[in-house]
């Protein structure tokens, strides 16, 4: 078998690839062009309402109305780039964290804050936008959007996969088996990791002693490469590189986006306990969102009209969740297979049963 | 219909044809089922014959490969992907609890897996440790797979067909030991086998109910009691998930005593669901306890001791001696 042995073409950067500086200003020696202005300020858009999303979802635990919620505050232009880069026909595979991206997409807010709600697990159809449903037990989705990819590929149609993962999910098996896969099966997939220094309390220096997660590919064979996380002109021309080359055939690549998680882990975590609030502090200044406003001085009105527009989501995020819907007991049974066994009729009768004596108790 | 002669492993291989060339979206993948054509043979000639695209190789990942199969089976596929042994197949637990056994249920109904995890399981054929686990209970503690396995090569072949059609993911444990048993097969037919246990033994005085590898064995006993004076029916339970009920109950009614056996490990076993089962419904029907005939609860033993642990004739027999005959 040939094995040439040479890695450099896999390597990342020497540093993440930044384009615009985090005083809103073009670094001077970039190695790639800029994207091109209409998707800037499609993206402002998009990040004005993220962030929006993030907050009125975080606001809505405090009211009780969602169980918990993993904000991606700070993480929006992460979110927002994954989204945007990909073409309707592609697929997402988005984590527990990244609700944001979810809706980027399309899914309806409600919809996907339907498993924190309480009502159901996913609340969309994952057809609708290709977008697979949260996945909570880490890096277990990473085969999946490989095996979408493969399917495609077999049957010659041009979808391109962006799978989704955490700094900590690195260390799953699963993340490794995933990575593999695609490099064997040259599955067109973008493995994108955010890079948020934790997985819960945990620092990525107790996760991995590779030089940068964007490494690791090399020991698939997969190119990797690093990138400013909170600087979504990079990661537009970054992963936007990798979707296109991954539809033409050149197969999977690994993209570390470099960024970091401003609130603790869930509501229900106290991030007190592990960090320096200074630490946070000092990323307050690289927030995406002011260094693209920043740079595409977007005038009051402008600015005014994005505001309002993501507002419009916010509140259509508040009526959703505020409206109690009832749950069907009946739907407990209905989805198990295709067709309820004998026990499981037998059960939903029992439960029914129960229910109606329950009722006529009241 | 054409009828052929063949053995488990050949009638296998035949149904995993039938449905690659009757369902472009049937996909045959795993460790070794390529070239090799898997080390038991099941997959024989299909990369030859159906092209790498419809039967490939995968590096050796268990987790890697069921995972694969989901995203596949999410994207309009119908991968068949093989576990190279019983015991092997622990690493792709998380990848059939979290994901195949749920995806239907997460989604509303909206994203069907349509699957079939093809494991070679369970003893009696001399394996080195690691090779012999009856890992049925596993699977069939998980809601969301249908769980079956043929003791037939007939049965292989037509349960593996349906097993490839269904909208649901199935988990299907071919007992190694039987692979090389040979009988006529009726080809180019699905079974609805799937929920439904069989007769395979008629007899008036007790029922044993058994499944995979242990029906040959029950079988054997039948035979022996047959000639002691003993009339000992035998059924075939196929179908763990969904359990047939309804056939196991009225065979046990029937008879009025049962013996359940099988060769995985006793304790919250398979064995002891089916005993509690017959008993909550057959109770007045019943002249005594139900008795199983199960592994030993230890770790699967060496190849020179297994046969101390396999539920064999004579213990199947002794069970049947301890049920109350006195009573009748
Ligand atoms: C297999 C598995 N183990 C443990 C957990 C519990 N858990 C949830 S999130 C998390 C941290 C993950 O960190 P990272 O991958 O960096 O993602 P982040 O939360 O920072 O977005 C842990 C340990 C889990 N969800 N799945
Ligand atoms: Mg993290």
């Amino acid at each position: 078998m040939d094995m040439t042995g040479d890695a450099d073409h896999l390597l990342p950067s020497d540093s993440p690839v930044t384009l615009i500086g985090t005083d809103g200003h073009p670094v001077a020696d970039a190695s790639r062009p800029l994207p091109d202005d209409a998707e800037l300020r499609r993206a402002l858009a998009s990040l004005i309402t993220a962030r929006r999303l993030n907050d009125q979802a975080y606001a809505l635990v405090r009211q009780g109305r969602l169980a918990v919620y993993p904000s991606s505050h700070g993480q929006e232009a992460c979110q927002v780039a994954a989204a945007q880069v990909l073409d309707d026909g592609d697929w997402l595979f988005p984590t527990y964290r990244d609700t944001v991206a979810a809706v980027g997409r399309g899914v309806d807010p409600v919809e996907a804050l339907t498993l924190l709600k309480g009502d159901w697990h996913c609340g969309w159809d994952p057809y609708e936008h290709k977008v697979a449903p949260h996945a909570t037990p880490l890096a277990t989705q990473l085969p999946h959007a490989v095996g979408v990819a493969h399917a495609a590929r077999l049957r010659g149609e041009s979808t391109v996969v962006m799978a989704l993962c955490g700094d900590g999910g690195t260390s799953e098996g699963d993340f490794h088996e995933a990575l593999n896969f695609a490099a064997v099966l040259r599955a067109p997939v973008v493995f994108l990791i955010q890079n948020n220094e934790y997985a819960i309390s945990v620092p990525l220096a107790r996760q991995t002693a590779a030089p940068s997660l964007a490494h690791k590919g090399v020991g698939y064979g997969i190119p990797g490469e690093r990138v400013d996380g909170n600087d979504i002109a990079a990661l537009l021309s970054v992963l936007g590189e990798a979707v296109a080359r991954a539809r033409d055939g050149g197969g999977p690549q690994l993209v570390e986006a470099h960024t970091y998680r401003m609130q603790a882990h869930t509501n229900a975590d106290d991030a007190t306990r592990y960090r320096a609030d200074a630490d946070v502090e000092a990323w307050v200044a690289r927030d995406p969102i002011t260094r693209l406003k920043t740079f595409l001085a977007p005038g009051d009105s402008e600015m005014a009209a994005l505001h309002e527009q993501a507002e419009k989501v916010a509140e259509h995020v508040r009526d959703g969740l505020n409206r109690d819907v009832e749950p069907d007991p009946a739907d407990l049974f209905a989805h198990v297979y295709a067709e309820p066994t004998p026990q499981l009729r037998e059960q939903a009768a029992q439960l029914a049963d129960d229910q109606m004596r329950e009722g006529a108790l009241r | 219909m054409t009828h052929e002669k063949l053995t488990m492993a050949q009638a296998l291989n035949r149904a995993l044809r039938d449905a690659m060339t009757e369902d472009p979206s049937v996909v045959v993948f795993g460790e070794d089922v390529g070239p090799l054509g898997g080390v038991f043979r099941i997959t024989d000639g299909l990369t030859a014959d159906f092209g790498e695209d419809r039967c490939f190789d995968t590096p050796l990942a268990e987790s890697g490969i069921v995972g694969v199969a989901v995203g596949m089976a999410m994207n309009g596929m119908r991968p068949v992907v093989e576990m190279q042994f019983d015991a092997f197949a622990y690493p792709a637990f998380e990848q059939i609890v979290s994901h195949v056994a749920k995806m239907r249920n997460r989604t509303r109904g909206r994203v069907a897996l349509p699957m079939v995890i093809r494991i070679p399981y369970a003893g009696g054929i001399g394996g080195v440790e690691h090779h012999c686990d009856s890992s049925e209970a596993y699977y069939a503690h998980t809601p969301g797979l249908h769980v079956v396995t043929p003791s037939t090569p007939g049965d292989a072949y037509s349960m593996l067909r349906e097993a490839i059609a269904s909208p649901d993911p199935v988990v299907f444990l071919e007992p190694k030991k039987l692979y090389w048993s040979k009988e006529e097969v009726e080809l180019g037919r699905s079974s609805a086998a799937i929920g439904r246990a069989v007769i395979r033994r008629e007899g008036t005085d007790a029922t044993i109910i058994a499944y995979g590898p242990s029906v040959p064995v029950a079988l054997e006993a039948a035979e022996v009691a047959d000639r002691e004076g003993r009339s000992l029916q035998v059924v075939d339970v196929r179908s763990i998930v969904p359990f047939d009920d309804e056939t196991i109950c009225a065979a046990v009614r029937s008879t009025g005593r049962a013996v359940v056996v099988a060769e995985a490990a006793g304790f919250a076993s398979v064995a002891s669901e089916i005993v509690a089962r017959v008993t909550e419904r057959c109770f007045h029907s019943l002249a005594a306890p139900i008795r199983r005939v199960a592994g030993l609860d230890i770790p699967y033993p060496p190849p020179k001791l297994e046969h101390l642990y396999l539920p064999s004739v004579d213990r199947i027999l002794d069970a049947v001696d301890d049920l109350q005959w006195e009573n009748s």
